[in-house]
């Protein structure tokens, strides 16, 4: 009864096509959002369809990241309290690095959507199709790899455009050659590099005083959220703009191993194996915590969504390539033992989530094998042979974002001549 | 494969979970740890392989030979595809005689067919079964022998109805209670030579019912096929059990392919039922002057064009000609008995039904009277002639398919779900493994026409590669249908499929893609330019 009363509550406020033809495509967006539509198969052709479409499919991307995002928003203020040599031990302070890092992040993931959906639903309107729904996925990638004090304005003109020109101008949803998350990503790398590379970008609400950093000084919203502990007698986040501990470098592991080898890692007493592995250093929010993203790369698997084979191939691909710079070992981050590679870095968040997009990937299964590999080649290449930022999955899986259709150009090749045999 | 697909994934986990452990095991990668965890990794990993097996059911794997294949034979075991198991399905092996008394030829169903072709009868005449009703005259010069379709019972003409453009869709006869048979000219199958008997098939409506790939279309009038394929068994959802449908016609059905084998320079290709489940019938195993492919596996490996696939590919510029076992059955008896018998053993299925049943009647039997008071009252039914996944939905006073041998009712899906995609409401077949319901409960499932989601552009990849088991790149070939591609259409293998192999992918497709349609839009194409 309920559901029949929304029902007629929403075909009561649907826009006219003609004259709000904006409002019209928001609504019909709302309205398949609520309720799966009452189209039936045509008598010509398959008869029943199986029950997944791409809603679900894509919503499934976006659970799969939702660990990621818990412990994203912690580490924010983790890494932010830690920096300053307050709240050392992981759950000090917990209610503290759990809001300063909500303060960053949902800023962060609210522009990410408006600013996307918003172009998404105008374009629909302009072209007259319905909403697809690659940006639910798009959008909640994309605060996962940006850091966590980039600037709400280049988040907001990276997303214009990666969304316009890297998706719309090719046709929207499934057309895209490169993947739009990463070319935000990209975006925001080559036209302020200042804000995603160097020491101090990582770490969030430290700056740079003279030659000195120190903490900033906390907003507004960190007040509303004291007044909030103070009555319950709990810490608070007081004034800010405190020095930083003396053992502070800013610098990500990744950093310290194109310097000085994975000694100059070892060195640093925050970066301990587990540390890394569980994920409690610098880094893109969503990057660092490598089981939360492992469990949410097997439910992917599990499911079917994700593909196993570039996932693998991926892998092995990164492994061999880490494996020949240890036999190479010309400089001291070649001589990082090979599997150590895998702590550093935000290796398997691209594994997982970047490399597997279906739509910018090869789309032949002997194609996913190359492409995968050539990723995890490439981008263990970028990143210990480039001096200047020492990371490579970006720019791996772009370029062969870009190589994918000569695969499986190459693949179809293959198929062609065998079938004339 | 799918389990594979588990146990590489399982094994992926593993490996990257145990990257930890052998890193905190200090020195770094050495062979002896190196070792402890590879041994425990292949453990767990048998283990986690076992219970998906169990979890699995009895599906999933390499299926092995049953053991009444005999030992010498080609038994070609396929993985991809899935068997979809829905309600409806008919329980008794009991034959009942149908209460029909109109009959249609309905010149759509034939694939090529002009829209208007040439009507030989008039309203009000009587035919007697096997007397032409019309010929196609488009591919045909005319000096050429005409290709009759005939009609399927004797009785009066009552109806011919034309459709748009005033095509003719339907020759409608009203059938004698006594049926009366053309009786066929005189032919002698040892002596007669290939352009005689031929003559005699274009002439008695038997060559009607051979279809050639590619197309799908009826044979060209004078090509001599490279071989001739029949499937003696269905995978599709609710198809008739073949065996029951050969039962106490044995002897024609060996009558066709000895005419069969008079007519390609080939061999006759039988593709047998080797899945195990039940033996199939003696009337193929026993059969003589072919050649017997056995196969296992899920759905569509039925299907005659997967068993050309893997038996002798088609290739370009070649034809194979195809039958349907009663299409064979029909055939021998235009020899054995001069006569057109066009008598069909009908599968009425579906969850709508109340008893679904077998039912013996004609070509081209009316749908409403099939199914007279045996439908479920109160659901809108959508009535299908065919499976559910390649059938054709159908009015109730339409008429059977001309090549089809089933009938499938269910629900029509014309409702709102609130969070459908999220969180359905019913459990419904899916082939994904994104619902925890499917993974678990193979079925059968109550079905309806709801597309369970609107149409998209291609995103997912992979998966109709999945659900076809031939080695083809089904995505990229449906892409370059779409863009008019003639030569990687062509290089692609689009000759290799009819629509009811890509039933399947159309049917798993999370873009909910036309795929038959777009299909055949590409085979018409090609058709065109040949």
């Amino acid at each position: 009864m309920k559901e029949q009363k929304l029902l007629k509550f929403l075909e009561r406020i649907e826009p006219d096509k003609q004259k709000h033809p904006f409002w019209h495509t928001v609504y019909d967006g709302m309205f398949t959002f609520f309720y799966t539509p009452n189209a039936v198969t045509p008598m010509q052709g398959v008869q029943i369809r199986d029950r997944i479409d791409l809603k679900r499919t894509m919503i499934f991307v976006v659970l799969a990241l939702q660990l990621a995002y818990l412990i994203g928003t912690y580490n924010i203020g983790q890494q932010h309290f830690q920096a300053l040599g307050q709240y050392t031990g992981l759950w000090e302070g917990w209610h503290l690095k759990l809001a300063y890092g909500l303060i960053k992040l949902v800023p962060l993931f609210i522009v990410s959507y408006a600013v996307g959906l918003g172009i998404e639903f105008f374009m629909a309107s302009r072209k007259g199709h319905p909403i697809a729904e690659g940006y639910l996925v798009t959008g909640a990638l994309i605060p996962l790899i940006m850091p966590p004090d980039l600037p709400l304005w280049i988040l907001a003109l990276s997303i214009i455009f990666a969304v316009w020109i890297g998706k719309e101008a090719f046709g929207g949803t499934g057309m895209n050659v490169f993947n739009i998350a990463l070319l935000a990503r990209a975006f925001v790398f080559f036209a302020y590099p200042q804000t995603i590379s160097g020491d101090e970008v990582w770490i969030s609400g430290i700056e740079k005083v003279g030659m000195a950093y120190q903490g900033m000084d906390y907003g507004w919203i960190h007040g509303v959220f004291d007044s909030l502990f103070r009555s319950l007698g709990w810490a608070e986040f007081g004034q800010g703009g405190a020095p930083v501990a003396d053992a502070f470098t800013g610098a990500t592991p990744l950093a310290l191993a194109a310097k000085g080898g994975w000694e100059a890692v070892t060195s640093v007493p925050q970066y301990s194996l587990s540390n890394m592995w569980w994920g409690f250093i610098p880094g893109s929010i969503g990057e660092t915590s490598k089981p939360i993203i492992l469990a949410g790369a097997l439910f992917l698997l599990i499911t079917g969504i994700a593909n196993w084979r570039i996932m693998v191939s991926m892998f092995l691909g990164a492994a061999f390539m880490g494996f020949v710079f240890n036999l190479w070992g010309a400089t001291p981050f070649m001589n990082v033992p090979w599997q150590y590679q895998f702590f550093m870095g935000g290796f398997f968040f691209a594994m997982a989530f970047m490399a597997t997009d279906p739509v910018t990937a090869a789309a032949t299964n002997t194609g996913k094998w190359i492409y995968g590999f050539m990723i995890g080649m490439l981008g263990m290449f970028i990143r210990v042979v480039n001096v200047a930022y020492p990371e490579g999955w970006m720019l791996a899986i772009l370029f062969m974002n870009a190589a994918a259709p000569l695969i499986d150009h190459l693949v179809k090749r293959s198929n062609i001549n065998w079938r004339k045999q | 494969m799918r389990n594979g697909r588990y146990k590489i994934q399982s094994l992926l986990a593993l490996l990257l979970l145990a990257a930890p452990a052998f890193a905190s095991a200090g020195g770094g990668f050495t062979v002896k740890n190196g070792i402890t965890i590879a041994t425990v990794a292949l453990a767990v990993f048998a283990l986690l392989g076992i219970v998906l097996q169990v979890a699995a059911g009895k599906g999933g794997g390499a299926s092995k030979k049953p053991a009444y294949v005999p030992a010498n034979a080609r038994f070609i075991s396929l993985k991809k595809g899935h068997d979809l198991s829905i309600l409806g399905a008919v329980e008794s092996e009991e034959i009942e005689e149908a209460a029909v008394h109109t009959f249609a030829v309905q010149p759509p169903d034939i694939v090529g067919m002009s829209p208007i072709p040439k009507v030989l009868v008039e309203v009000g005449d009587t035919v007697k079964a096997g007397d032409p009703l019309f010929f196609d005259k488009r591919f045909y010069r005319a000096d050429e022998p005409r290709l009759m379709y005939v009609a399927p019972v004797s009785g009066e003409i009552i109806a011919i109805n034309r459709g748009a453009k005033r095509s003719i869709v339907e020759v409608v006869i009203l059938k004698d209670k006594e049926m009366q048979y053309r009786e066929m000219p005189e032919i002698n199958l040892e002596k007669a030579s290939r352009e005689e008997l031929y003559t005699y098939l274009h002439d008695t409506g038997g060559w009607s019912l051979i279809r050639q790939r590619p197309y799908n279309t009826p044979a060209h009038i004078m090509d001599v096929p490279r071989d001739i394929f029949i499937s003696t068994f269905s995978t599709a959802p609710l198809a008739p059990d073949q065996n029951l449908l050969v039962k106490g016609r044995e002897e024609l059905f060996q009558k066709g392919l000895d005419v069969l084998a008079k007519m390609t320079d080939g061999k006759v290709y039988l593709g047998l039922d080797g899945r195990g489940k039940k033996e199939p019938s003696k009337a193929f195993t026993e059969a003589q002057g072919v050649e017997k492919t056995w196969f296992s596996g899920p759905h569509p490996c039925g299907n005659v064009g997967i068993q050309i696939h893997h038996t002798k590919r088609l290739k370009v510029h070649q034809q194979v000609w195809t039958l349907g076992v009663q299409e064979v059955i029909s055939l021998g008896a235009l020899f054995a008995e001069r006569r057109y018998k066009a008598d069909r053993i009908v599968a009425l299925t579906g969850e709508l039904l109340k008893k679904p049943r077998y039912v013996r009647t004609w070509q081209g039997a009316n749908l409403g009277e099939l199914l007279k008071d045996n439908l479920v009252e109160g659901k809108k039914a959508r009535i299908i002639s065919g499976d559910v996944l390649s059938g054709q939905g159908k009015k109730a006073e339409s008429f059977l398919g001309f090549y089809d041998e089933q009938v499938t009712v269910i629900e029509e899906g014309d409702y709102f779900e609130l969070f459908g995609w999220l969180l359905p409401s019913k459990p419904r077949p899916s082939v994904s493994h994104a619902y925890l319901r499917n993974a678990l409960k193979k079925g059968p499932y109550y079905v309806d026409t709801n597309t369970h989601g609107e149409q998209r552009a291609f995103v997912m990849t992979g998966q109709y590669e999945a659900m076809l088991p031939m080695k083809m790149l089904v995505q990229p070939l449906f892409k370059s249908i779409i863009v008019n591609d003639y030569d990687e259409m062509e290089g692609l293998g689009v000759f290799e499929l009819v629509e009811e192999d890509v039933a399947l992918c159309e049917f798993a497709c999370t873009s909910k893609q036309p795929l038959q349609k777009i299909l055949r839009r590409g085979l018409d194409m090609m058709h065109e330019q040949s």
